[in-house]
């Protein structure tokens, strides 16, 4: 992997990601959604809440989570011109979006998908099947989200991208994959819950595609994004000057 | 470091760029070999855009760009012998100095990015800084850490978009040197301005680059020369504006007199000979000269004039 990854881009992109002024506002969705679930557990007369809740909220924030630090990671640098200095040197353009991506997933894991983990296991135990399967449908969304993200702005202008993020976020995955049969196949909500359902075993959390459609097309989804964001990125065009 | 063959050096065949329909360069064909050449042109002229595509990050609409021989669209491998100083202020703000070549060394796989770093921020005289974060550095200060990131691997060619933007004048004095040397050592040196004196003092081959377009080309001493004998407009006020016009009309180095509401305008086809008699032709008609000044003295309208001929 060492020709893949470079590991002085991965520690760049860490320290820019974690390093700007809105890095702590990360959290806060993690810190809501572990609040929530505590004041549920010590307030809820009834006991059907857990997935209900953590598998709608928890996965919004996951993919809210991915999108801006999937979409940051190329995202923020392209906007800011910095890019370049990572572009104007040998290293492979596949290597610069690995790497990128590599971070993005660690970190949406780390403020995502593991308080998606806590919070299950403050409503039902820390060995919980809920709580597990959670944690393993917050892995893999982790995976599969933000290779959609990077791609997007490896094709789009940050600001584009995350636009079309968002609409993807709320109008495909909360709107219409609930209403049209068909639209969940190509839904990384839908992926990660029918992982969470594999473990949980829950009808709160049947997304109504079996667990192996699920891997499938997350795996190929990711695949497919990343290639085309390798591909982007090694025709990444700057604007000159136009009187 | 080994010296650049004229043969393959930077060369740009037919190139065109346009977006959309606006035409940013416009079927320019030049090569540029060892040495220290200057793009030179107004603002929006198209030099960045030139420069983009000799980098690789632009593809020509129509024509070649080849660095070394060969296509620089889409090959990141030629940044082992060639290095690029955008004119955009915007590097890694959280990092030191230090750490931003050192990163850039490793970038390039160098066999010892501590040594390389420590030797290119010597050339840059940044030694002094380098353990001070980024976002603390002066444009001039940034400008040259930039410098320094680029020039840490030895390249062959080094791509200088506006580089003297925000330097202090002994920082840019300091710059010049820096890159005349680079050059003198058989290099491949580029580097854009809009400012004159900057290209006069470091180049002695320039590019001159007006609407997208390839208006002069050459040693600049020649072009320098034509720059200076083109027909001058000067506006004049004196105690008889109307007697100093008619005594100008008929002149050799005069081709056109007109009075505006401003004082008395003057085409002067030939400079020298115009500035050295209009003293004596005032005093000769007993009228007092009382202002005397060029109305035509902006770059846009040398370049411009550089485009026409």
């Amino acid at each position: 992997m060492s020709g893949v990854l470079n590991p002085v881009i991965m520690r760049l992109t860490l320290r820019a990601t974690l390093g700007r002024k809105r890095a702590l506002l990360f959290l806060a969705p993690a810190v809501l959604l572990i609040g929530i679930s505590g004041l549920l557990k010590a307030t809820a007369h009834s006991s059907v809440w857990p997935p209900e809740i953590l598998g709608v909220v928890g996965f919004l924030i996951l993919a809210l989570t991915a999108l801006i630090v999937g979409g940051s990671v190329i995202g923020a640098e392209v906007e800011d011109g910095s890019i370049l200095h990572l572009l104007a040197t040998p290293v492979s353009r596949r290597s610069v979006v690995l790497s990128k991506y590599l971070v993005a997933v660690v970190l949406t894991i780390a403020i995502a998908a593991v308080p998606e983990y806590l919070a299950g296991a403050i409503a039902t135990g820390p060995s919980s099947k809920l709580a597990v399967g959670l944690l393993v449908g917050a892995l893999f969304g982790a995976v599969v989200y933000n290779a959609l993200f990077v791609m997007l702005t490896a094709v789009f202008s940050p600001t584009r991208a995350l636009a079309f993020g968002l609409l993807y976020i709320l109008v495909w995955e909360g709107l219409l994959a609930s209403l049209i049969p068909g639209v969940g196949l190509l839904s990384v909500e839908h992926y990660s819950l029918a992982i969470a359902n594999s473990i949980a075993h829950t009808s709160a959390l049947d997304a109504h595609i079996t667990l192996g459609t699920g891997i499938g097309m997350g795996v190929a989804v990711s695949i497919v994004t990343l290639v085309v964001a390798v591909i982007r990125m090694s025709a990444f065009s700057i604007k000159g000057d136009v009187a | 470091m080994t010296g650049v063959d004229k043969s393959t050096g930077i060369e740009l065949r037919g190139v065109s760029r346009w977006y959309g329909n606006v035409v940013a360069v416009n079927d320019i064909t030049m090569t540029i070999g060892p040495g220290v050449t200057g793009l030179l042109g107004p603002n929006g002229a198209g030099k960045t855009t030139i420069m983009h595509m000799i980098a690789g990050f632009l593809a020509p609409s129509r024509g070649a760009v080849t660095v070394a021989g060969r296509s620089s669209w889409r090959n990141p491998d030629m940044f082992r012998r060639v290095a690029l100083v955008p004119e955009r202020d915007s590097v890694y703000a959280f990092l030191t100095g230090r750490e931003f070549v050192v990163a850039t060394a490793k970038l390039h796989g160098l066999p010892d990015p501590d040594s390389a770093a420590k030797r290119a921020i010597e050339l840059l005289e940044m030694t002094e800084w380098e353990d001070r974060r980024i976002s603390t550095y002066s444009k001039g200060m940034r400008q040259r850490i930039k410098v320094a990131a680029a020039l840490v691997h030895d390249p062959e060619y080094v791509l200088l978009d506006e580089p003297f933007n925000g330097m202090d004048p002994r920082q840019r004095l300091h710059m010049m040197d820096l890159l005349q040397a680079q050059g003198e050592q058989g290099r491949v040196i580029v580097f854009s301005s809009h400012i004159l004196e900057e290209v006069e003092r470091l180049s002695g081959i320039i590019q001159v680059i007006v609407g997208g377009r390839l208006a002069a080309s050459g040693d600049f001493r020649a072009i320098r020369r034509l720059m200076t004998n083109r027909p001058h407009v000067f506006l004049l006020s004196s105690s008889d504006n109307r007697a100093l016009g008619s005594a100008l009309i008929g002149r050799p180095a005069v081709s056109a007199v007109e009075l505006t509401q401003h004082g008395l305008q003057v085409r002067a086809s030939d400079y020298g000979t115009f500035t050295r008699e209009i003293a004596g032709i005032s005093r000769d008609h007993g009228i007092r000269l009382t202002q005397i000044r060029p109305a035509d003295e902006s770059l846009e309208s040398v370049f411009t004039y550089l485009l026409a001929s």
